[in-house]
């Protein structure tokens, strides 16, 4: 059984199709304004081309930055309601404080903090308040509001509150969609908070894009499940997506190194995404990117979403050669290489002539920079070797060589030895890696609380806390056998002596019968 | 003199007082938001220098105690300082006049600002730090000989625990942090009660000044593409301790503490070399190779190479690119009775000496520029 894996992007929509970790067929294709009709051309394209009924794939698998661009361009928001339980505490910051007044204005209808949520312990901060949520179920009929984010104080941790009031509000407010924060993010409430309102602003889009996805699919005879990937890798059913779009975001990135791993077979290297006019590396760790560790910033608004650690430097196939090589970046003639760069008659030096010149790399006419003196081309190879040997160097987590991964178009600038790598791998498909990832995704499941060890030992705490990620991971669709431990944080909680710990567990595996 | 908080002072002192927490102390960013809101409204802070504060003055610290990861869930309602502050007054028959900052370094950098725009009271130029420590005795009120109680906290439903008499400071902490978690780990906080007169014999001057114009020189080489760490290294007093990339943490819990260890690889100049530095929720010592380079007192602030934000003992990981700021202690740190509190004996390293790192604390400049001025 063929996997379907796709990729919307900005600029471009790729599909491949995928046979146990084999490509049989890839396309690209420009991404359209409505979306579908690049879907519907790229699969299209990667049907035609291997000997395959739409009825042998088993599931397609589709990233997007769709949700991200809504939400970055402000247009298709909804206006919705953002609810907190919490009184009497939280109201130093009210919700969405810190956002930008372009976005805030688009997107909340009402705020409101009501009485609920619990300490970190587990007894509740306050009873939930009916006759609050009677008047504010009135007050979303009356508005017409039809998205809402509910949040409540350590709800990834006791989920209850959030749960009743969602219930509550669905059954008294018609055609209302609530989201659940806790579906969403981890421990800390503003963040959590801000992604759940990013989330029920996106809702109504997303039901509309998701619908659209499938009907794209099944016009093509495609009747496999569909799922979505998520910011961490790993896949959601088209059906939750819909209602949880925000856990789309970032997931561009996060394809992209997880194809790359998967490509190389390698599961801990360092990945060099090489463009026209910056490189982009980042590093795979247990064959996931390693996450930065600063709140991500999308839109304007902080959320708690782990983007990959990726680190840019102005290094591309495009980049300018200073007159003595010393310099290669980061001014870039970017994508008018394939008029502007000496080897297809143009008149600038740029790094992709010294790849040729030196023999790196053939396209173009070679015979244009023959004339470049050989010590030019010498010293602006060393100059590109020395950027990205820096690069490497800034990423890797040990010392000592590791494996490099590169991909992109400007790959031919990586020489074969380059300082710290123990090899420099160039995969095949490099150029649609981000649905290649898409297509090997795996599904996962997530805890994070904070428990109190008095009472109860490390261990047992530990292994709940493992047993019920795992639970989660099946819960969402992995074969039980499969599921394992990927991540594992125990952090005590600092300047507290009842020896409380902050325990985070994410388990991976596969998809059921993928 | 006294000078008004707007907010871009508010947005400076954040980023300062994140660096000079040393590690730990609580992200401020919480506080900036909720003071920032109260100046929107049309609240106001006024900042006095602690030479103009009446030597009658009644004069309280007040901040907030308890875990910083409650905080980041359990937002504060805002007032549980300011209802323990009301307590204290009611016991006391007096009514309050000052507030002054217990600890610069952190979250407790802002809560003080808030409480004064809500009070409308004015805050003293000045804290009992100059940095971030992780217990109450490490102030320096009570380790000049200001009495902890009488001592007030007060929860998010306003339960208030009045400490009227307790031995020392020692015993104020134990008992403060017993109550605090009953109070669901995070609490608001009044105490000690000093005059003006006694304020000024142990109070670390300046240090609100110092934070905002080092956050202020962050921000303005941030803009202008100058050097963030330089510009932080000129207003503190510090220098480059080191420059590398995290190999290396190590965490444990013991006694409510977050105890461990950062390894760095270093970079540049200080390719080939190592730097250790272990904590206890802030950093308290930097072995070089092996060999000791700092400790406390003096500041071990852990910055991002190329921004200079703080990256704090619970974020930093694996791969980050970070430059090291040894910022020598305010002399009011570096007495005997003070060492016999916060020197590195006190954290449990009774083999390693305090050996001070060259230079003057930034709010002991400005404290000297100004006795200069007015002269």
């Amino acid at each position: 059984m063929a996997r379907l894996g796709i990729d919307v992007g900005g600029t471009n929509t790729d599909a491949v199709l995928l046979d146990r970790g084999e490509v049989l067929a890839w396309a690209k294709h420009p991404t359209t304004p409505d979306v579908s009709s690049g879907i519907l051309a790229a699969v299209r394209d990667v049907l035609g081309q291997a000997p395959l009924a739409p009825s042998e794939i088993s599931a397609v698998m589709l990233g997007t930055t769709h949700f991200t661009n809504a939400v970055v361009q402000r247009r298709d928001l909804a206006r919705s309601a953002v609810i907190r339980l919490g009184l009497p505490a939280t109201t130093s910051i009210p919700p969405l404080e810190d956002w930008p007044d372009d976005l805030r204005d688009a997107v909340a209808e009402l705020t409101v903090i009501l009485p609920g949520g619990h300490q970190f312990d587990g007894r509740e901060i306050s009873p939930l308040d009916w006759q609050a949520l009677k008047q504010l179920a009135e007050e979303l009929r009356r508005r017409g509001v039809d998205t809402a984010a509910v949040t409540a104080v350590f709800s990834p941790a006791i989920p209850t509150h959030e749960n009743a009031v969602a219930e509550f509000l669905t059954a008294h407010v018609p055609g209302l969609r609530v989201t659940c924060s806790r579906e969403i993010g981890r421990i800390g409430l503003l963040e959590r908070e801000n992604a759940a309102a990013l989330n029920a602003a996106l809702v109504p889009l997303a039901e509309r894009t998701v619908r659209a996805f499938q009907q794209a699919l099944s016009r093509l005879g495609l009747e496999a499940p569909l799922y979505l990937s998520q910011n961490d890798g790993t896949l959601m059913t088209a059906e939750f997506a819909a209602r949880y779009p925000v856990l789309t975001f970032a997931s561009g990135p996060t394809n992209s190194m997880r194809g790359a791993a998967v490509l190389s077979g390698l599961s801990d290297a360092i990945v060099l995404d090489v463009g026209g006019t910056t490189t982009d590396g980042g590093a795979l760790v247990n064959g996931f990117p390693r996450e930065a560790s600063f709140a991500v910033v999308i839109g304007g608004v902080r959320t708690n979403f782990r983007m990959p650690d990726v680190v840019s430097i102005g290094l591309g196939g495009g980049s300018l050669v200073g007159p003595d090589g010393s310099t290669v970046g980061p001014q870039s003639v970017g994508y008018r290489l394939s008029s502007e760069a000496l080897v297809f008659g143009g008149s600038r030096l740029t790094a992709s002539d010294i790849a040729v010149a030196a023999r790196r790399a053939r396209f173009g006419d070679p015979s244009r920079v023959a004339h470049l003196p050989t010590e030019l081309v010498r010293q602006a190879l060393a100059t590109i070797d020395q950027r990205l040997a820096e690069l490497v160097d800034s990423l890797k987590t040990t010392p000592g060589a590791v494996p490099v991964i590169v991909v992109g178009g400007g790959s031919v600038l990586v020489p074969d030895h380059l300082e710290g790598a123990s090899e420099v791998i160039r995969p095949p498909h490099a150029a649609v890696a981000n649905a290649i990832g898409a297509a090997i995704a795996q599904v996962s499941g997530e805890i994070d609380r904070i428990v109190s060890l008095e009472g109860q030992t490390r261990e047992a705490a530990l292994a709940a806390a493992r047993a019920d990620a795992c639970r989660a991971a099946v819960a969402a669709g992995a074969d039980p056998a499969s599921v394992t431990v990927v991540e594992l944080e125990e952090i005590p909680i600092a300047y507290l002596p009842s020896n409380a710990v902050r325990i985070r567990v994410k388990a991976v595996g596969d998809l059921r019968g993928g | 003199m006294v000078w008004e908080l707007d907010e871009a002072c508010v947005e400076a002192l954040a980023i300062g007082a994140g660096i000079l927490g040393t590690g730990g102390g609580g992200n401020p960013y919480y506080g900036k938001l909720y003071v920032r809101r109260l100046l929107r409204e049309g609240r106001r802070v006024y900042i006095v220098a602690p030479e103009d504060v009446p030597d009658d003055a009644l004069v309280v610290s007040v901040g907030g105690m308890g875990a910083p990861t409650i905080g980041i869930e359990r937002i504060h309602r805002g007032d549980e300082p300011l209802a323990a502050l009301r307590a204290l007054e009611q016991y006391l028959g007096q009514s309050v006049t000052h507030l002054v900052p217990g600890e610069i370094g952190g979250a407790n950098a802002l809560r003080p600002l808030a409480v004064a725009a809500l009070a409308e009271l004015p805050v003293v130029d000045g804290d009992g730090m100059g940095r971030a420590f992780p217990e109450l005795q490490m102030d320096t009120f009570a380790i000049y000989g200001i009495s902890a109680t009488p001592a007030a906290l007060a929860d998010i439903e306003h339960n208030i625990v009045l400490f009227p008499r307790l031995r020392d400071a020692y015993t104020l902490e134990r008992y403060a942090r017993a109550v605090t978690v009953q109070m669901g780990g995070a609490a608001g906080f009044a105490f000690p009660v000093m005059s003006g007169t006694e304020l000024r014999r142990v109070v670390i001057p300046y240090t609100i000044s110092l934070a905002v114009q080092l956050g202020e020189a962050v921000l303005s080489a941030r803009k202008e593409h100058t050097d963030p760490v330089a510009a932080a290294l000129a207003v503190t007093g510090g220098s480059l301790l080191f420059y590398g990339k995290v190999i290396d943490v190590e965490r444990r819990l013991s006694a409510g503490f977050a105890r461990g260890t950062v390894r760095l690889e270093g970079l540049g100049e200080d390719r080939g070399s190592e730097l250790q530095i272990e904590f206890q929720n802030e950093n308290l010592i930097a072995r070089r190779d092996g060999q000791v380079i700092a400790t406390v007192p003096d500041l071990i602030c852990l910055v991002d190479q190329e921004t200079a934000e703080p990256v704090t003992t619970e974020v930093v990981r694996y791969g980050l690119r970070i430059a090291v700021l040894g910022i020598p202690a305010p002399a009011m740190l570096r007495t005997p009775e003070a060492l016999a509190v916060v020197g590195p004996a006190a954290f449990g390293y009774r083999d390693v000496a305090y050996h001070p790192l060259p230079g003057t604390y930034g709010g002991d400049r400005l404290a000297a520029e100004r006795s200069a001025t007015t002269q």
